[in-house]
């Protein structure tokens, strides 16, 4: 039964990793910029969502209002900070986007309080039984809100014009661009979307922990970046499965080898392992 | 006096800390996030060796060899990826140290190091030695750079698959590289755990990490007087920004992404530009 808890447990952790894996894959797979201030939109999320169900009462206003609100703040830093940068060498943006990471998480701590805030009353805190097994309901809602929200991304990906054109534009921008797909567009709308399900995440680990704290993206942030090259970074299939199964690898490796190392550390070991084997990434082509 | 010992000392580990990147992201053009790892092992290792006992010196060589011995077995393993993936490993390599570290009781684990025996020299003696070792490192970077070997580095970080062409061996140079700027490394880490006297895993994270890349960074990639200089002002920054406190590494973020997205060449991009400003303007006198 252990194994089946640890199971379910990775799995939560897994969807919180993939709601964020998913932005910076999307951002990676267009410009090739490793998006590091993904995380501080993440937590700017949670923010916004603890700050608005405290003032509303309403968990379901602060999400509607967090993704649309940390959608168009990833839009905005697209075009402010990496847009002018697109045809420098690749360190110059990873590097620009870390000393924005560091400027974002020193303004939370100087707005918001260096110890974090909590939910006055926090929401779907009690306990539902799983097949067995005991989850509280803001795991279980987690668990769900990943399933809806990247099984809404791959219909838009898979189904609309908007995604065939976003595809068509990770794959090949010049031809995409000669078909008359406008180039411009597509980044603003993959940085919204990746932005939102940063923020949706954000909310969530808020709910899980019930506190939100200006560091609480940086360890997310670094294992995400593990997380899109374990999956062959661009590919979303592969981001889905690598955050899913670090998640559950964590799980299980936090009761297995956790005296030999810590949590974080096992996230990369892994990621060191594989791209001894396979240095293109688990799921990456060639 | 004493206070400008304290700061031309850390300045000088900061400087040849710096150098120690600066071989393998500035002349090589491999990108590490996990330096700091190497820092750290060359630390611990040299405080483990004067803790039993043994010399300084031994200490130091020892920080040295051991630092450079792991990251040419680092550097094997993961010089097999290259750019944004390389990055990653490197930052993986990092935590993975931090891991390891934190769990082990003999190292001091997650509490660190503390009553690590003094060098035995003086405080400006232990100055003098480690401005030495800085000028040792300068000047064996601006020879190196001008060597043949330079040349090669310099092939590598322009574009690897013409110099594999070339018929330059592109791997075993990367590992040359990473080699020496990881001994290095470790060299400065020794210094750094007999300066502090205390050293604990949080010292060598990936902050640390960042901070030594944006000095290579913010001096300009592979510019020996550009890194020496953001090393010395970005180490002893923290100390003159004292009434900033609160406000420290807000500006030093600012300053990592202004530098990048302004200046993307460093200070001494910056220079040459000018430089060349002025040259154009004084030929259109002429004219």
């Amino acid at each position: 039964m252990l194994a089946f808890e640890l199971l379910l447990q990775g799995l939560v952790q897994g969807s919180i990793y993939a709601l964020i894996a998913v932005g910076l894959t999307l951002v990676y797979g267009l410009l090739r910029i490793l998006h590091v201030a993904h995380a501080g939109l993440f937590t700017l999320g949670g923010y916004i969502g603890v700050l608005i169900t405290n003032a509303t009462g309403s968990l379901a206003l602060a999400l509607l209002v967090a993704m649309p609100a940390m959608g168009l703040l990833g839009v905005a830093i697209y075009r402010t900070c990496y847009e002018p940068l697109l045809g420098r060498p690749p360190y110059v943006a990873l590097i620009a986007s870390i000393g924005l990471f560091i400027m974002m998480e020193e303004l939370f701590r100087l707005i918001f309080g260096p110890y974090g805030i909590s939910f006055t009353a926090p929401p779907l805190q009690n306990t539902v039984a799983v097949l067995g097994v005991n989850l509280k309901e803001a795991e279980l809602a987690t668990m769900i809100g990943g399933i809806v929200l990247i099984g809404g991304l791959a219909l838009l990906t898979l189904r609309t014009r908007i995604g065939t054109a976003s595809r068509a534009t990770v794959t090949d921008p010049k031809m995409a661009e000669a078909f008359g797909v406008n180039i411009a567009r597509i980044r603003d709308i993959n940085f919204f979307v990746g932005s939102a399900l940063a923020a949706s995440a954000g909310v969530m680990v808020a709910l899980l922990n019930n506190l939100v704290e200006p560091t609480m993206g940086s360890v997310p942030s670094y294992k995400a970046l593990a997380i899109i090259v374990l999956g062959g970074l661009g590919d979303l299939r592969g981001t889905l499965i690598a955050a899913l199964a670090l998640g559950v690898i964590e799980a299980f490796g936090t009761i297995y080898l956790g005296n030999l190392l810590d949590r974080d550390a096992i996230a990369f070991a892994f990621l060191i392992a594989v791209l001894m084997l396979r240095p293109q990434g688990l799921f990456g082509k060639g | 006096m004493a206070y400008e010992i304290t700061l031309l000392t850390a300045m000088g580990i900061a400087v040849i800390f710096a150098l120690s990147l600066n071989l393998i992201t500035g002349f090589c053009g491999q990108i590490s996030l996990g330096h700091a790892a190497f820092y750290g092992i060359g630390a611990y290792c040299a405080a483990m060796i004067t803790k039993s006992g043994l010399p300084f010196p031994l200490a130091l060589a020892a920080g040295f060899l051991l630092a450079g011995a792991i990251g040419t077995v680092v550097g094997i393993a993961s010089l097999r990826v290259r750019h944004d993936f390389l990055a990653i490993t490197t930052m993986g390599v990092g935590f993975l140290f931090l891991g390891i570290v934190r769990q082990q009781d003999f190292l001091g684990g997650e509490m660190g190091l503390s009553g690590i025996p003094s060098s035995g020299l003086s405080k400006p003696a232990f100055m003098t030695l480690v401005l030495v070792i800085a000028a040792a490192v300068a000047t064996f970077s601006i020879y190196l750079k001008r060597s043949w070997m330079g040349y090669v580095f310099d092939s590598v970080a322009d574009d690897e698959d013409t110099a594999r062409m070339m018929g330059i061996d592109v791997s075993r140079y990367k590992l040359v590289a990473f080699a020496m700027g990881t001994a290095l490394a470790g060299l400065a880490g020794g210094l750094y755990a007999h300066n502090i006297r205390f050293i604990d895993p949080e010292s060598f994270g990936f902050v640390e990490s960042i901070t030594v890349l944006a000095m290579v960074v913010v001096g300009g990639i592979g510019s020996v007087w550009g890194v020496i200089l953001a090393a010395a002002v970005l180490s002893v920054m923290p100390l003159w920004l004292q009434f900033i406190s609160d406000y420290k590494l807000l500006l030093y973020g600012a300053l990592l992404f202004a530098v990048m997205r302004f200046s993307p060449n460093g200070m001494a991009g910056m220079v040459t530009a000018i430089l060349r400003r002025s040259k154009t303007t004084g030929t259109g006198g002429k004219a």
